[in-house]
């Protein structure tokens, strides 16, 4: 019975360290900035959601948001019309080179495109991609692709082999039985490649930072570094601006726990 | 046993292939984008590296001179060696803490703890929330004059202290920093390998009398290897690439005196300077950072493969 106890008291400590840092700038986002600055580990005494309507419109979090959201939807849609058909290829059919092919995809796991961000830069240039959101939109769909290929093509080689088979013989195309009898039964497989590749999208900070110059196109990652600079007095904007930035994606993984744990042990075979 | 040629799997029967036009429908478009868009600026980089280059025009092939520069001329000799150390430092510290953390918790969430979803979900959101906001977050809490821990610590009339504001501190901060973040991961990860562990030969050891410690030591931590191989190749990809943390904390400069300098942000002023063959620079540090990444993955894949046999 004790040992049931020490077990809780260390887990509930443990819960209380991961969030209470969240919980702090969850506090202050709802305080009126003078009062965090005459006493900065006070609570609210009433809700006040103004710092929320000034980071939102005077602060510009509102157009970062609204950026983010577009680059991230485009990126993903792009990504699964792309790396969907790749990865049936990559999984089921034993062609020549699929192994070149698929180490070419697994290098992007371990080099970050940052590395090649100069001749990026020079490329967009030429092409007028330079403070353009599709320019975005294409980096984050290539550097989806490893992890896409890597879980899909994972799931694809699993399904049996007697449905494609019968698909095959009714007269379905390779094409019919890839989009309409193998892929709907990957539901669970693409909510997890979707689920792990919204966060490195929606927090990427990098190619913004180097690629996006005026501020009507920020994502929210620049967008608060800017607010950043500009606002370093005003502490219950900031908090309300970072609450505003991770909220969607906190929100997806409390809904989705399930499926990222499934995700991230996918590539553990037993 | 791990699989970490993720490519192989369960191969059955032959299947019928189709012809190559078809193949290439299915693959053409993502090797286009991919190719284009990731395969290509990478491979450029390192080719740019072996000219010199005068702002953004190409001029003769120089060899190797841009990497003795890097590695043997100042500033950059004693800022490369210094953002090194620094990148390893940070990866050795995340590990300790957040493995050995994580670990502990893994093991406590094992069986029926009520709540278990609910510990799992609290512990791990920080892994999602972007490092950038996460260290925006942590510097306005160790903010010296307004920051709540300095605000706390003067309840117990502490006097402030200027966390980041100190060389010798700033490193141990985001070394925490970044351990809190990935340590729900981590126990996840763990967890995962400890459930897979059927529990018949748990139940039978337990009959056999063997401790609850002796049964995680010789049953439950043997099992545990190839999740700590996934671990350690994750934090170390992780902690080599770093820059949005450092960012946030210390600037692109990376903190105080570059206390906290890495890789990550060396590349990126180096990148981005004034110097005339920044290009160049630029092009032979990825190409190192490249192989250094490459290497140590490799390297400690090949080490913690040795290992998993050992306990397989």
């Amino acid at each position: 019975m004790t040992r049931r106890i020490g077990i809780y008291v260390v887990l509930i400590v443990a819960a209380v360290l991961s969030a209470l840092p969240n919980l702090l700038v969850l506090i202050g986002s709802l305080r009126p900035n003078a009062d965090i600055i005459a006493n900065p580990t006070g609570v609210p005494t009433s809700l006040y959601f103004g710092n929320y309507v000034r980071a939102w419109e005077e602060g510009s979090i509102g157009t970062y948001f609204v950026n983010s959201l577009g680059v991230s939807a485009a990126s993903l849609a792009l990504a699964l019309a792309l790396f969907l058909p790749a990865s049936y290829a990559i999984g089921r059919w034993r062609f020549k080179g699929a192994g070149v092919v698929l180490a070419l995809f697994l290098l992007g796991l371990m080099v970050p495109l940052k590395i090649g961000i100069i001749p990026l830069v020079q490329m967009y240039d030429q092409w007028g991609l330079i403070d353009n959101p599709v320019g975005l939109v294409l980096i984050y769909t290539a550097q989806a692709g490893p992890l896409m290929v890597l879980i899909l093509s994972t799931f694809y080689r699993q399904l049996p082999d007697s449905i494609e088979e019968a698909a095959l013989i009714d007269g379905a195309s390779p094409f019919q039985t890839f989009l309409r009898v193998m892929t709907p039964l990957m539901k669970p497989a693409i909510a997890s490649a979707v689920i792990l590749s919204i966060g490195p999208i929606w927090n990427d900070f990098f190619m913004p930072l180097v690629l996006i110059r005026s501020d009507a196109n920020f994502t929210i990652p620049v967008g608060i570094s800017s607010f950043f600079g500009e606002y370093g007095a005003d502490r219950g904007m900031l908090f309300a601006g970072i609450v505003i930035a991770v909220a969607p994606v906190v929100f997806f993984f409390v809904l989705a726990m399930r499926q990222i744990v499934g995700g991230l042990t996918a590539g553990i075979e037993k | 046993m791990t699989n970490f040629r993720l490519g192989s799997g369960r191969r059955r029967g032959t299947r019928r292939l189709p012809g190559p036009f078809v193949i290439l429908t299915f693959l053409a478009p993502a090797l286009v984008l991919y190719g284009v868009i990731f395969l290509w600026p990478v491979a450029t980089a390192m080719t740019n590296g072996f000219f010199s280059w005068a702002g953004t025009a190409r001029g003769p092939f120089v060899g190797l001179d841009n990497f003795a520069t890097l590695m043997g001329l100042e500033p950059y000799a004693s800022q490369f060696s210094r953002a090194l150390l620094n990148n390893l430092v940070f990866f050795v510290g995340t590990m300790v803490v957040q493995n050995g953390v994580g670990l502990i918790l893994a093991f406590l969430l094992v069986g029926r703890i009520r709540g278990k979803r609910f510990f799992q979900t609290v512990i791990s959101v920080p892994y999602l929330m972007s490092a950038l906001v996460i260290g925006y977050a942590w510097s306005m809490m160790l903010s010296p004059q307004f920051g709540s821990l300095n605000a706390l610590l003067k309840q117990f009339g502490i006097e402030p202290i200027a966390w980041l504001g100190t060389p010798e501190l700033i490193m141990p901060i985001l070394i925490l920093i970044n351990a809190w973040q990935w340590i729900g991961v981590t126990m996840l990860i763990f967890g995962a390998g400890l459930a897979g562990i059927p529990a018949e030969s748990l139940e039978a050891a337990r009959i056999d009398g063997a401790s609850s410690l002796r049964i995680a030591w010789s049953i439950q931590l043997p099992q545990l290897v190839p999740s700590v191989t996934i671990v350690t190749i994750l934090t170390l990809i992780g902690c080599f690439n770093v820059f949005d943390l450092i960012f946030a904390i210390g600037g692109s400069s990376g903190g105080v005196g570059g206390a906290a300098d890495v890789m990550g942000t060396l590349f990126y002023r180096l990148s981005f300077s004034n110097s005339p063959n920044a290009y160049g620079l630029s092009g032979a540090f990825s190409l190192i950072q490249l192989l250094l990444i490459l290497l140590v993955t490799v390297g400690a894949l090949r080490i913690l493969r040795r290992v998993e046999r050992r306990f397989s």
